[in-house]
């Protein structure tokens, strides 16, 4: 039996990149471990967040499957930074644990061209450094054209509560054992990470009294363009926040060196935005208290989920802590937290595309590149799909730039700079965030999903017609012009704004902080669709902000346009700065825009790389 | 690439002509807007013209300039090239005006770059272009730390450290909008902030001038109505006799310059036309140039006579040099008093007479006590001394303005925040500092975030 390609590992990634592939027409085989764990979220029941949501409307807007999957499966939804500006807004869904994996098993198992396999992988088979398939525990062997890797934890997985590891990933699941070694012996560096999660315990012996309410937001969201929403405001799960006290920072002071961390039984490096409870205490010793948020995981099934109290402390320990919690006295612990320790691979040995540089047709996406969280996996998974399929049928890769989306500037941090800690996308991150929104996601990356083939005719003509319609109420708002009458001078005293002097179109008078489309209902009415007006407003409004963004970001694409040749030797090149040089040589930029982003390339490094290119004819 | 750079081509003070080369599609279009002769955007290629470069109507230089139009130049860009004659101040200065229009500082060796780049040079030509880059941002790298002092650069990353908090505490608010221990930041919450590292900035640049003064020596102007004795006080301080000295109002209608030197730092004095409603064309001129003199001027001596009441031209000289380093003289002071002295909010007030000008020595320590020049070699400069990190600061300087028409005109805090991150990138590059993960360590070490 031959596959074109095989994705090993059913999370977030695996889903992403088997229904890419298998949707391009790819004969696509995914193997996991466990066929019940196909999309779980092992840790926190959220999606979306900050950054994080704005990569699943990317995922949407290119064909992949996370938005639609969690507009199915919401226990309740939160537009979060609404007080803010437009580029940082996000939606955020808290998961059903047994609704969502439901779900995207389901579109698996219905989707053509794909096969889905219980095991474990072992190896690969390689000749000529070139990935041929994989070989199971079995000694079974699998021969396909491509092989993405997205085994999450699950390399070497070690699972640690004080003194005590256990050989296992998530759930008690086995874990990988030989994968990374044979990946060590193929010449991938790897490296030890860490990661944890918080208890679980029954919403039944909570005492709700004691915490305060935090619901979901009362106007109905969906994740992708082309849902309508699918869940009822007043059926939104709520969650509830309390405080850590005194009690809890002196059990955790107290028993410091008996958890994993402190007692310097982990060796992984783990995040420093995803810290334990003890970290925060040891690290945040003139706070009072920390916030912890009481999270439901499914409709059904009790457990709720701390957020905010990952820890490895022993079981006894937790059991204390817990109960110092308030309203949690009496809780019953159903999972205890725990550290989690895997191997991941240097992401710096990966391409832009995702493949490999040491083997060829293999691709890597997710936690075994060295990320954090379901969004970055999945946002990995499609990429490494898409291009896995390019790649079997000679074609150019697709590489997001770093103003064209978030996902763009995740894989190009992760290949440019490398991580040393399991990897967070963060707004931060993001030198063009104002391009990047939540609200543009379609317009920025449906043309790629169609032309790809991921993006459904139906879903590309709305999308075309709302492309239509934003040109259209453009133009009338800017032809529109109004002119300073006593009558509409009366109108813009009474809402606050002031008067104007001049003719102005109503384009510009939009510009205004104070004036919002519905205010233009005065004038002419306005009947464009919501997201319509919304895109409109938002261009007219933040027009100077949006136009030096773009003027920073053609700099930057100047510069991407310049290509270096795979073969270049950089022992030939004289005068590059020794760090550059070994820099340079092991990270392969292929522009010269990505090889100034390298840390310790200096400006006089490029222009000398230029340079010689250009004497070579290369450029 | 097709941005217009320029920098000085010759060596600073060496020869007696130094030339500043443009390069780039709007090298013309600069300097047309400083030149003062022909339109330079209507003449043929390579031609050379004579002219003025002026700051609005002031005359910096005397110079000659040249037109070279793509592609038949150094770098197959177009180019200008303006052969300056006034020193090494005035060399500056005229750069200076060319930056302030558009172009950018070139970097070490980047002409000859763009040369090759554009074809210009040949391949055997390659490798000592790359030995230049090099050799060139070496030198660059040595002056930058060189040139600037220790303490400046302690005060800069100090600014910088103070932008990056107020960054990671703003990006905290949208990383982790429900994160409570972090105060959510507002557009008034940082406004104060925002003027505070604005002011800091300003004196950092201030202080700069301050030393430029250094170098370049302290331009002082003297103002005054016709005839209260301008002229007289300019020759007592050189000791000779420069400026026409009559009884006739208006005599002197040409600006006439002397140097003395105090403690070692000159003062460059120019004698003014009488500032007063002028009633011919050639007075007029010399009126208006005086004004415009007095916003160029490091220092005034506003002169006024003792013998007369303030009359309306008084009152606007006065007016027209308050924001500025002035010192009042009353002269004739040996003449009846008519002067209504309590309309006079100067703070240095000295007074001479016209026969033993004893009030000179006074004159002269106020000049030394108002720019501490009796400290002058124990104090470490708190400034930038080269015109790369000026024209730095002077970007960051202006970007904060940007900042702070954000927040007039409520634009969400997330986006007045991506000009705060600009200015706080310009900063690093005056200290050579553009390590971008910087704001994530600093997120990460200011506020407790995880699950």
């Amino acid at each position: 039996m031959k596959y074109d390609i095989i994705v090993v590992g059913g999370g977030h990634a695996g889903c992403e990149a088997s229904l890419a592939s298998a949707r391009l027409g790819n004969k696509t085989l995914l193997i996991t471990g466990n066929i019940k764990n196909i999309a779980d979220m092992p840790c926190n029941p959220s999606i979306g967040g900050p950054a994080k949501g704005i990569i699943v409307r990317e995922i949407d807007a290119l064909g992949g499957e996370m938005a639609n999957n969690i507009d199915h499966s919401c226990l309740q939804v939160k537009m979060l930074n609404t007080k803010k500006g437009p580029a940082v807004r996000a939606l955020r869904a808290q998961g059903d644990k047994i609704t969502y994996p439901q779900e995207m098993l389901k579109t698996l198992q219905s989707q053509e061209n794909l096969e889905i396999k219980e095991s474990i992988v072992e190896d690969l088979i390689v000749e000529n450094r070139q990935v041929k398939g994989i070989i199971l525990e079995t000694g079974e062997k699998i021969e396909s054209k491509a092989v993405i890797l997205t085994t999450g934890t699950y390399l070497k997985a070690v699972i640690l509560r004080g003194s005590k590891k256990t050989e296992s990933g998530p759930h008690g699941e086995k874990p990988s054992k030989f994968l990374s070694t044979k990946l060590k012996e193929y010449g991938f560096i790897i490296q030890r990470l860490k990661t944890g999660t918080p208890q679980r315990i029954d919403k039944n012996s909570i005492d709700y009294t004691k915490t305060s309410l935090e619901p979901g937001d009362d106007i109905p969201y969906t994740f992708s363009f082309d849902n309508k929403p699918l869940y009822k405001v007043e059926e939104q799960v709520p969650c509830h926040l309390i405080y850590t006290t005194p009690e809890t920072h002196k059990i955790i002071m107290e028993n410091l060196e008996k958890s994993s961390m402190y007692g310097g039984y982990v060796e992984g490096v783990g995040p420093r935005y995803c810290p334990s409870i003890e970290d925060k205490v040891v690290r945040f010793k003139e706070k009072e208290r920390h916030q912890l948020f009481l999270e439901p995981e499914s409709r059904y099934y009790d457990d709720i989920y701390i957020q905010g109290f990952s820890t490895s402390m022993p079981e006894e320990i937790q059991d204390k802590m817990v109960h110092s919690l308030p309203g949690l006295e009496h809780a019953k612990i159903l999972k205890y937290a725990y550290a989690i320790e895997y191997d991941a691979i240097d992401p710096l040995q990966l391409k832009q595309s995702l493949e490999t540089k040491i083997i060829e047709n293999l691709f890597t996406a997710g936690q075994i590149n060295g990320t954090s969280g379901y969004e970055e996996a999945a946002g990995q998974g499609l990429i490494a799909g898409i291009n896995a399929s390019l790649k079997i049928h000679n074609q150019e890769p697709l590489i997001l730039k770093r103003n064209e989306a978030y996902i763009g500037v995740l894989i190009d941090d992760l290949v440019t700079k490398g991580t040393k800690e399991p990897y967070r996308m963060l707004t931060s991150r993001a030198e063009y965030r104002l391009l990047l929104r939540h609200d543009n996601a379609d317009l920025r990356l449906k043309e790629y999903g169609y032309q790809i083939g991921l993006v459904t005719k139906e879903s590309y003509q709305k999308f075309q017609k709302k492309k239509e319609q934003i040109k259209e109420l453009t133009e009338i708002l800017k032809k529109t012009k109004i002119t300073p009458t006593k009558e509409n001078n009366q109108y813009l005293e009474k809402i606050n704004s002031a008067k104007i002097l001049d003719g102005i179109s109503l384009y510009d008078l939009l510009k205004r902080p104070e004036i919002k489309m519905e205010t233009l209902n005065h004038w002419i009415e306005i009947k464009e669709l919501m997201e319509v007006q919304e895109q409109v407003e938002i261009q007219s409004k933040y027009e100077g902000y949006i136009k030096k963004a773009n003027r920073e970001a053609e700099k930057m694409l100047d510069l991407e346009k310049l290509k270096i040749p795979e073969e270049i030797n950089y022992d030939s090149v004289h005068n590059l700065a020794s760090e550059a040089r070994q820099k340079l040589s092991s990270i392969k930029p292929t522009t010269i825009a990505q090889a100034s982003r390298i840390s310790g390339v200096n400006p006089a490094d490029i222009s000398i790389l230029m340079v010689y290119l250009k004497k070579e004819k290369k450029l | 690439m097709n941005d217009t750079i320029a920098a000085i081509s010759t060596t600073l003070g060496v020869g007696a002509i130094s030339i500043i080369r443009v390069s780039g599609s709007n090298s013309i279009e600069i300097v047309n807007k400083i030149f003062k002769g022909k339109d330079l955007t209507k003449v043929d290629t390579h031609t050379i013209h004579y002219g003025y470069i002026v700051n609005k109507e002031e005359v910096i230089d005397e110079v000659l300039v040249s037109v070279m139009k793509a592609p038949k130049t150094f770098t197959m860009e177009d180019v200008v090239e303006v052969n300056c004659h006034g020193g090494i101040a005035t060399t500056n200065k005229v750069l200076e005006l060319i930056l302030n229009q558009g172009a950018r500082l070139a970097t070490g060796g980047e002409f000859t770059k763009r040369a090759f780049l554009n074809g210009r040079i040949d391949l055997v030509e390659a490798e000592s272009v790359m030995n230049l880059i090099s050799s060139k941002s070496e030198s660059n790298r040595k002056v930058a730390i060189q040139g600037i002092s220790g303490y400046v650069s302690k005060i800069i990353r100090n600014l910088r450290q103070e932008i990056l908090e107020l960054l990671a505490s703003i990006e905290v608010n949208i990383d982790y909008p429900e994160y409570e221990d972090a105060e959510v930041m507002t557009n008034n919450k940082i406004k104060p902030k925002i003027s505070k590292i604005k002011l800091k900035l300003e004196k950092i640049m201030k202080e700069s001038e301050n030393r430029k003064i250094l170098s370049n020596g302290i331009k002082t102007i003297i103002v005054g109505r016709p005839n209260v004795g301008k002229s007289s006080i300019l020759n007592k301080l050189l000791d000779e006799e420069r400026a026409i000295v009559t009884d006739v109002e208006g005599t002197t209608r040409d600006t006439v310059e002397g140097s003395i030197t105090l403690n070692g730092v000159s003062l460059n004095i120019i004698d003014t036309a009488g500032i007063r409603e002028a009633k011919d064309i050639v007075e007029k001129i010399g009126v208006e140039k005086s004004l415009s003199l007095i916003e160029e001027a490091d220092l005034i001596i506003l002169v006024l006579n003792n013998n007369e009441k303030l009359t309306t031209e008084d009152y606007k000289i006065l007016e027209s040099c308050k924001n500025k380093k002035t010192i009042v003289v009353i002269n004739k002071n040996d003449l009846e008093r008519k002067i209504n002295l309590n309309e006079i909010k100067y703070k240095n007030i000295i007074y001479t007479n016209t026969i033993d000008l004893n009030g000179i020595e006074t004159l002269k320590d106020k000049i030394m006590e108002l720019f501490n020049l009796n400290q002058l070699e124990q104090k470490d400069y708190t400034c930038l001394n080269n015109i790369r990190q000026i024209s730095l600061a002077k970007e960051a300087y202006s970007i904060l303005g940007e900042v702070e028409k954000g927040i007039q005109e409520k634009v969400p805090i997330d986006m007045v925040e991506i000009d705060i991150k600009r200015v706080w990138e310009k900063l690093g590059e005056i200290i050579g500092e553009t390590y971008t993960e910087e704001l994530i360590d600093q997120l990460f070490s200011q506020f407790c975030l995880g699950k």
